[in-house]
């Protein structure tokens, strides 16, 4: 018994994992789950980053605040450490949650990097990946590039300029170079455009894997902002990927209120979700902080399919303004709590000040919580990309003077919202009511609380500076201007000091 | 035929009377004690009859009765106590020849009272020994540091090593702590190694220094002894914290809140911490006999606690067994030593969750309500069901949990000690042992609780098996050289396996559905393999010089790291022995030591963190493809050059005796530096599959100070008065955190409640580990805090983080203990004082619940500490230093008085008894509960409860 080379139990080494292919798929879920799910245990424990707490840290709740919380539309009442500083745009680089999403955005992408990296061609010849099994192989490396691109598109949108990793940098003790943000847009324009043919067809993959039309979604995406990212006029070339997303056969859910229930997952309209189940993928962020955190005062939990609620977020005021009325009988995306509450904020911290928003709920379309035990998960799948959001991007594209559309297919675009959302054509504008301003409105009415909102107003020039007051916004109770470096996030202190050769973003 | 002989009993030095004297024949159960005057009668059955004498403090003497019929004794004075043997490492010691630096306890000198774990035992007793209480719970026992401690990540406990076992530190599923399950009653010393030179020959667990136990032991030639010990204690809850009551609480919201939340309120006046609180009984019954059956020395033990804890349904009962067999074979030439110990322990541990609920639930709400829920009176919504975000009936929660914990635990070794035939002083020694536990419990709460209303009720079993083995084989030689000076060495192979199985179980609901599936069972596993050496060597007992070494291999690190060699070397010079001291009558002993030593750390906490892995999600963490949940294989961070934490010690001592042993003491200064510290950072984003890494960044620096002096102020056979007293100064200080330059903030820990992810602590460099890490909150000129206004301390006109600064740390920097044993005739009386200065303690009752927010639920509210009255803060502050108090305190650790009848009869029966008061006050300007929260943050600390207890003990 001399023997000091002891076997980890329930456990793989890294040689063994990929030697067998149906290890492959479990690896791909590990980074596809890594969007929705804290850690190896649901719903919280052995998480997959340290030092913030497991739940607040997670990919789509920390990507939910950044974009949501310092914009008109939505405001938080906790007094986590670094939570308050967002509602009023007053962060600086130690704060907990900025950090939290740029380690969530990096170990994406070294979970990427490692498995691109092991399904290299050399690595599946070499292991004997042959026949269909090396389709898969390929296939699931070329989702792993998509996911890679997602998350680098993430901190291109949110920190602009950060440390640059690809499969060509193995795990090891190094410092990572910094990477330009208009750099960072032409590396992940690049993959996007090499794997999009390599993708599975629109809908055609599995539930709630990456297809063409999400890769070309994303692409748009990155195409409508690119002034912004790259001060390049991209609109063209975005209107050529919509056109592509917008003929792929998505089709609009009738019901607008159906896309945020325990069972979108029937609808047409969502071109790629993040997936949530109450009993098999559980933990405290994604759309489980979604629909607890909005629910309080009043509010009958039972409408919301959970047991008790988080009281934490609601609606600024000019998100309510923004609807004809709050009980969504004219626009039924404008449902809003108002029994208790007051419109406005005037003590962020009680729950009563500010109306609450009725939107995600995990009750089915007959109005039940899923079988399962009750408790605060929830099955609602998040809608990272929706056919209503190309729509919305293609009449913006246009109006911005990109080429390959028309605005006869926008206005009808824009009308065919407008009509499931008042449920008759009552609600549809003209051509000349068809404006800038109006897409920037319509996109928080059919897209709130979406986490779209802080890259929308950026795009428009309203984030920072004072063309736009929201309460609470700069900290003051009738909104205040902030200076123009709030546009991005500041690069975590954690990370200034574990690299060195980093470069912190302007103003921070 | 019986005659009967008589006589007195005289001190050797100063010829007077001894009481209470043991007088027994040999051989037989048949004794006596001498009275007051010294004097003692007894039956003999025949002329060759032996009586043995024997008395605390004395040598024993035996005397053969012959055709006496008056047999005069008189018994030399106390062992010096440099005669004392004090266990070292693998092997024994004369106090005299030890080289480093060590503290021992022995039973004598134990504290006293209701002492359910072991640790308590020398708690406030030696200096550079701090134990921490973890809490009031009934065997929850402290957290010990010796010397400070000398990592950030890895572990900070000593190694505890029983008869020669090393212990695994870690906790044991179902009981509160690692020593919970060793009955104090079987104890008979502690040996604390606390330099590198004494603990290097435990290599790569000796940096946080080693507590060597040894129990009790029958004796070759000692007559058959029957000892039996009860113990009834009642433990009293002592402060409460100090929260609003019903009138202030009404008072305060009827200004701060709405009229439909002021509806909301009962017209009870509960105080919630009364109703959760309860004088807790505990029974500790013991049993031992102890002698020698022919020539093969025995011990046979047995004890029962029952332990109720001040929180109601906390329960803990313990059954402990002990063996001890010591023969000695072949004409003394092979001692067999074998040891075994069992325990059964059941606890129920209560919900400690009901502390803080009781610091926030209304008070103006009832406890019971028959149309509650369970009924308790309950936060509900409309629907009746239970309001999950308001706090829960506190009463409720703690009796509608049932939440038990077994375990069984066998820890044993067998000796074996040969003399080697024709090589003189030449012994092999064969140690075989092992510690093997066996826990299970199970957590159930009905379906009818407010908590476990929702999910329909809730059942979580859990099981356990942990297993220890070790062999050590060795061999040691001594050889005298006259003039040429003593030598003694040892040299020895250790292997030791430590195997932890964790199955794991579905979470279950009344009807048998699944509310949480079982997670990954894990089977964490490491192994130590050790070559070890040591070298002692006196000249004319004057010149003392001790060398070790230590080479260990762990399983934890890759085989280009694992292997480490810790060597030491320590001198010592017996001045005394000189001709300028030798014939000087106050300073009867005094010896300088000099000490240097590299001891290392493997227990880190992970198993494999060399090794690039992947692990499975369990069935609640999968992910959703097409229409299957697929489980996720996720690789882990890992760090291939991962290894050994090096802990270089130095150490100068001097030990000295005044007037032949009537005063000694001691006087230790030591530096400790850690190097390729094991900490928890940052690694640059995208490198690794981690974004916080355990690795080997830095050093952490420890110095400190120790002295210890006991006194006999008066030494006479009727009244006798020794006084001890120990003083430690210990500072840690961070000396680097990374590979990195950096004048950075640091690593930010101390979470702390009120609200996620706040953190009131920091480790920088150039400070204290865990330095607290706060704003410096403004007052008023009536002294008040004035709300959210901090000190802009950089001066840049902004109050940010950049403002935060380091006031004050948890641990602290000087702590000492007071003893004091006094005899008058059958009575004695002694206590232990102890306190620390120049802590803090960060009140986070208060600063979480100090805020008139507590009140902004528009459908439940909740109750607010009374520091609200005094701030008047409408939102928390937490990181306002308003909540750092010094944390210097004394504490009568216990009191005890006792009185011995001597001997009721003829037969050699004794009794004993005494009353002892634990914790019997505390003197400090913390407003918490209790100044005393191992790492600072009092957030609803168990309360420490007074016990008073009454002991008997029968000896026949």
């Amino acid at each position: 018994c001399n023997d000091l080379d002891l076997e980890p139990y329930n456990e793989v080494t890294s040689l063994q994992v990929y030697e067998d292919f149906s290890n492959y798929k479990s690896v791909l879920a590990k980074i596809y789950g890594g969007l929705a799910l804290s850690g190896q245990q649901g719903p919280a424990g052995r998480g997959d980053i340290g030092g913030q707490d497991e739940g607040a840290s997670t990919y789509l709740r920390a990507l939910w605040k950044l974009q949501q919380l310092p914009t008109d539309e939505a405001i938080i009442g906790w007094n986590d450490e670094g939570l308050p500083t967002l509602n009023t745009m007053t962060w600086s680089s130690d704060n907990g949650f900025i950090a939290a999403m740029y380690y969530r955005i990096f170990y994406q992408i070294t979970l990427a990097n490692e498995y691109i990296r092991e399904l290299s061609d050399e690595n599946l010849t070499a292991r004997g990946i042959a026949g269909g099994d090396r389709d898969q192989a390929v296939l699931f490396r070329n989702e792993a590039r998509f996911l890679r691109a997602l998350s680098y598109y993430h901190a291109l949108d949110l920190y602009g300029n950060v440390p640059f990793v690809t499969e060509e940098n193995p795990v090891g003790s190094f410092f990572p170079s910094q990477i330009e943000r208009g750099d960072l847009f032409s590396y992940i324009e690049g993959e996007l455009l090499e794997i999009i043919p390599q993708l599975v067809a629109p809908r055609q993959n599995e539930y709630a894997r990456a297809d063409q039309a999400a890769a070309m979604m994303l692409l748009a995406k990155l195409y409508l902002n690119a002034e912004v990212y790259a001060g390049e006029n991209r609109y063209t070339d975005a209107i050529t990927y919509l056109g592509q997303v917008i003929d792929a056969g998505f089709s609009l859910e009738p019901n607008y209120e159906h896309l945020f229930f325990a069972d979108n997952d029937l609808s047409g309209e969502i071109i790629f979700p993040i997936a949530f189940d109450l009993v098999n993928t559980t933990s405290f962020g994604g759309t489980t902080f979604l629909v607890n955190a909005a629910v309080g005062g009043s509010m009958n939990r039972e409408d919301f399919g959970i047991p008790g609620g988080w009281q934490g977020l609601r609606a600024r005021p000019q998100l309510v303004d923004l609807f004809p009325t709050t009980d969504g009988a004219t626009d039924s995306r404008g449902r809003f709590h108002t029994d208790g509450q007051q419109k406005e904020i005037e003590n962020i911290g009680q729950f009563t000040d500010g109306y609450g928003v009725i939107k995600f709920r995990n009750v089915t379309r007959q109005g039940v919580r899923p079988p399962g035990p009750v408790n605060d998960q929830v099955s609602v799948d998040f809608p990272m990309f929706r056919l209503a959001d190309a729509f919305l991007m293609y009449a913006e594209a246009v109006l911005r003077g990109g080429s390959g559309g028309s605005q006869q297919a926008a206005l009808a675009y824009i009308n065919q919202l407008r009509e499931r959302a008042y449920g008759d054509a009552s609600g549809n504008i003209s051509q000349a009511e068809l404006t800038l301003d109006f897409i920037l409105d319509e996109r928080a009415r059919e897209l709130k609380w979406e986490a779209q909102r802080r890259t929308d107003l950026i795009r428009f020039g309203r984030f920072s500076g004072g063309a736009y007051l929201w309460q609470w916004k700069g900290g003051d109770v009738s909104g205040a201007s902030t200076p123009a470096y709030r546009d991005l996030y500041p690069l975590p202190a954690a990370d200034l000091t574990a690299n060195p050769t980093l470069t912190q973003n302007q103003g921070y | 035929q019986n005659r009967t002989v008589t006589g007195q009993v005289t001190d050797a030095d100063s010829g007077e009377e001894l009481p209470f004297v043991n007088v027994l024949i040999k051989g037989s159960s048949t004794g006596t004690t001498t009275d007051i005057d010294g004097t003692y009668s007894i039956e003999v059955p025949s002329s060759e009859a032996t009586l043995l004498f024997s008395f605390i403090g004395f040598q024993p003497q035996e005397v053969v009765v012959g055709n006496r019929s008056i047999v005069d004794v008189s018994l030399q004075g106390a062992l010096k106590q440099l005669d004392e043997v004090v266990v070292v490492g693998y092997g024994t010691q004369r106090k005299a020849d030890i080289t480093g630096s060590v503290g021992s306890v022995t039973r004598e000198d134990f504290n006293v009272g209701q002492v359910t774990n072991a640790e308590q035992l020398i708690t406030g007793k030696v200096a550079g020994v701090q134990i921490t209480p973890n809490g009031g719970r009934p065997g929850s026992g402290g957290r010990i540091r010796i010397r400070g401690g000398s990592s950030l990540n890895a572990t900070n406990d000593p190694l505890i090593v029983i008869d020669g076992v090393p212990l695994d530190n870690s906790g044991v599923s179902g009981t509160s702590n690692p020593l919970n399950f060793l009955n104090p009653n079987d104890i008979e010393a502690m040996d604390i190694l606390k330099d590198a030179s004494a603990t290097a020959i435990y290599g790569s667990r000796a940096s946080n220094g080693v507590i060597l136990i040894t129990t009790k032991k029958g004796k070759k030639g000692q007559p058959t002894r029957v000892s039996v010990s009860t113990l009834a204690s009642v433990s009293q809850p002592t402060r409460l914290i100090n929260v609003l009551d019903a009138e202030q609480f009404r008072e305060a919201a009827m200004t701060h809140t709405t009229p439909q939340q002021q509806a909301l309120m009962g017209d009870a006046n509960t105080d919630w911490q009364r109703e959760i609180y309860q004088n807790a009984l505990a029974f500790d019954n013991n049993v031992s006999v102890s002698g020698a059956i022919r020539d093969m020395p025995f011990r046979v033990s047995a004890g029962y606690l029952h332990q109720d804890g001040i929180l109601k349904t906390d329960n803990i009962e313990r059954t402990t067994a002990g063996l001890s067999l010591s023969p000695s074979l072949f004409g003394d030439q092979l001692k067999v030593n074998l040891n075994l110990k069992g325990v059964h322990t059941k606890s129920r541990f209560a919900d400690q969750g009901a502390i803080g609920a009781a610091v926030v639930f209304d008070p103006t709400q009832p406890v019971y309500d028959p149309e509650g829920i369970g009924g308790y009176w309950e936060w509900r919504n409309a629907n009746g069901t239970p309001q999950t975000l308001a706090p829960r009936n506190p009463l409720g929660l703690l009796e509608q949990r049932d939440d038990l914990g077994e375990v069984q635990r066998s820890i044993g070794n067998l000796q074996l000690d040969y003399a080697i035939p024709f090589v003189t002083g030449l012994k092999a020694n064969l140690n075989l042992g092992y510690d093997i536990s066996q826990s299970s419990g199970r957590t159930y709460i009905p379906s009818t609780a407010a908590a476990g209303i929702n999910e329909g009720g809730s059942i979580a079993v859990y099981e356990q098996y942990k297993q220890n083995l070790l062999s050590d084989f060795y061999f040691s030689y001594a050889g005298n050289f006259e003039r040429y000076g003593r030598l003694d060495a040892t040299l020895g192979y250790s292997f030791q396996d430590f195997l932890v199985k964790n199955p794991t179980f579905d979470r279950l609901n009344e009807a048998g559905d699944v509310l949480t599936p079982a997670g990954v069972e894990t089977r964490p596993q490491n192994r130590l393999i050790s070559y070890f050496g040591r070298v002692n060597y006196s000249l004319s007992d004057k010149y003392l010089l001790t060398a070790t070494v230590r080479y260990d291999g762990s399983s934890r690190f890759s085989p280009e790291t694992r292997w480490g060699v810790f060597p030491s070397l320590a001198a010592a010079w017996r001045i005394s022995e000189e001709d300028i001291l030798k014939d000087n009558t106050t300073l009867t002993d005094l010896k300088l030591r000099l000490g240097y030593g590299v001891t290392g750390q493997q227990d880190i906490g992970s198993f494999f963190p060399f090794l690039p892995r992947y692990t499975l999600s369990d069935d609640a963490a999968r992910y959703r493809f097409g229409e299957t949940y697929y489980t996720m294989l996720r690789p882990e961070g890992y760090d291939r050059n991962i290894k050994w934490e090096e802990t270089v010690t130095y150490n100068a001592g001097l030990d000295f005796e005044l007037f032949d042993g009537r005063g000694y003491g001691s006087l230790d200064y030591y530096f400790k530096r850690t190097n390729d510290l094991l900490a928890v950072i940052p690694v640059p984003a995208g490198t690794n599959l981690t974004n916080l890494l355990f690795t080997n960044v830095g050093n952490i620096e420890n110095r400190g100070l120790e002295a210890s002096f006991t006194y006999n102020i008066v030494r006479t056979p009727s009244f006798s008065w020794n006084l001890g007293a120990n003083f430690t100064y210990n500072r840690n200080t961070i000396i680097s955190l990374s590979n990195v330059e950096e004048d950075a903030v640091g690593i930010l820990v101390g979470g702390i409640s009120g609200g996620t992810g706040n953190t009131v602590q920091v480790h920088t460099v150039g400070f204290q580990p865990s330095s607290f890490f706060v704003w410096q909150q403004v007052y008023d000129q009536t002294g008040a805090p004035v709300e959210n206004l901090y000190v802009d301390r950089n001066g840049d006109g902004i109050i940010n983080e950049q403002d935060l600064f380091r006031d004050g740390f948890p641990d602290a920097r000087y702590f000492f203990g007071i003893n004091s044993k006094m005899k008058y005739k059958q009575w004695d009386l002694g206590f232990v004082l102890r306190g620390n200065l120049g802590a803090k303690a960060y009140n986070n009752v208060a600063s979480a619940n100090g805020a008139y927010q507590n009140l902004r639920f528009p459908d439940y509210l909740a109750n607010m500490h009374a520091s609200v009255l005094n701030t008047n803060f409408q939102t928390q502050r937490l990181r306002s230093n308003y909540y750092l108090e010094d944390a210097s305190f004394l504490r009568m650790e216990n009191i005890s008085l006792g009185y011995n009848f001597g001997s009721l009869n003829q037969k050699g029966y004794t009794l004993q008894v005494n009353a002892t008061v634990q914790n019997a006050f505390v003197i400090t300007n913390y407003q918490g509960v209790d100044p005393e929260i191992p790492g600072g943050i009092d957030n609803n600390f168990y309360p420490l409860p007074r016990i008073v207890s009454l002991g008997l003990n029968l000896g026949f």
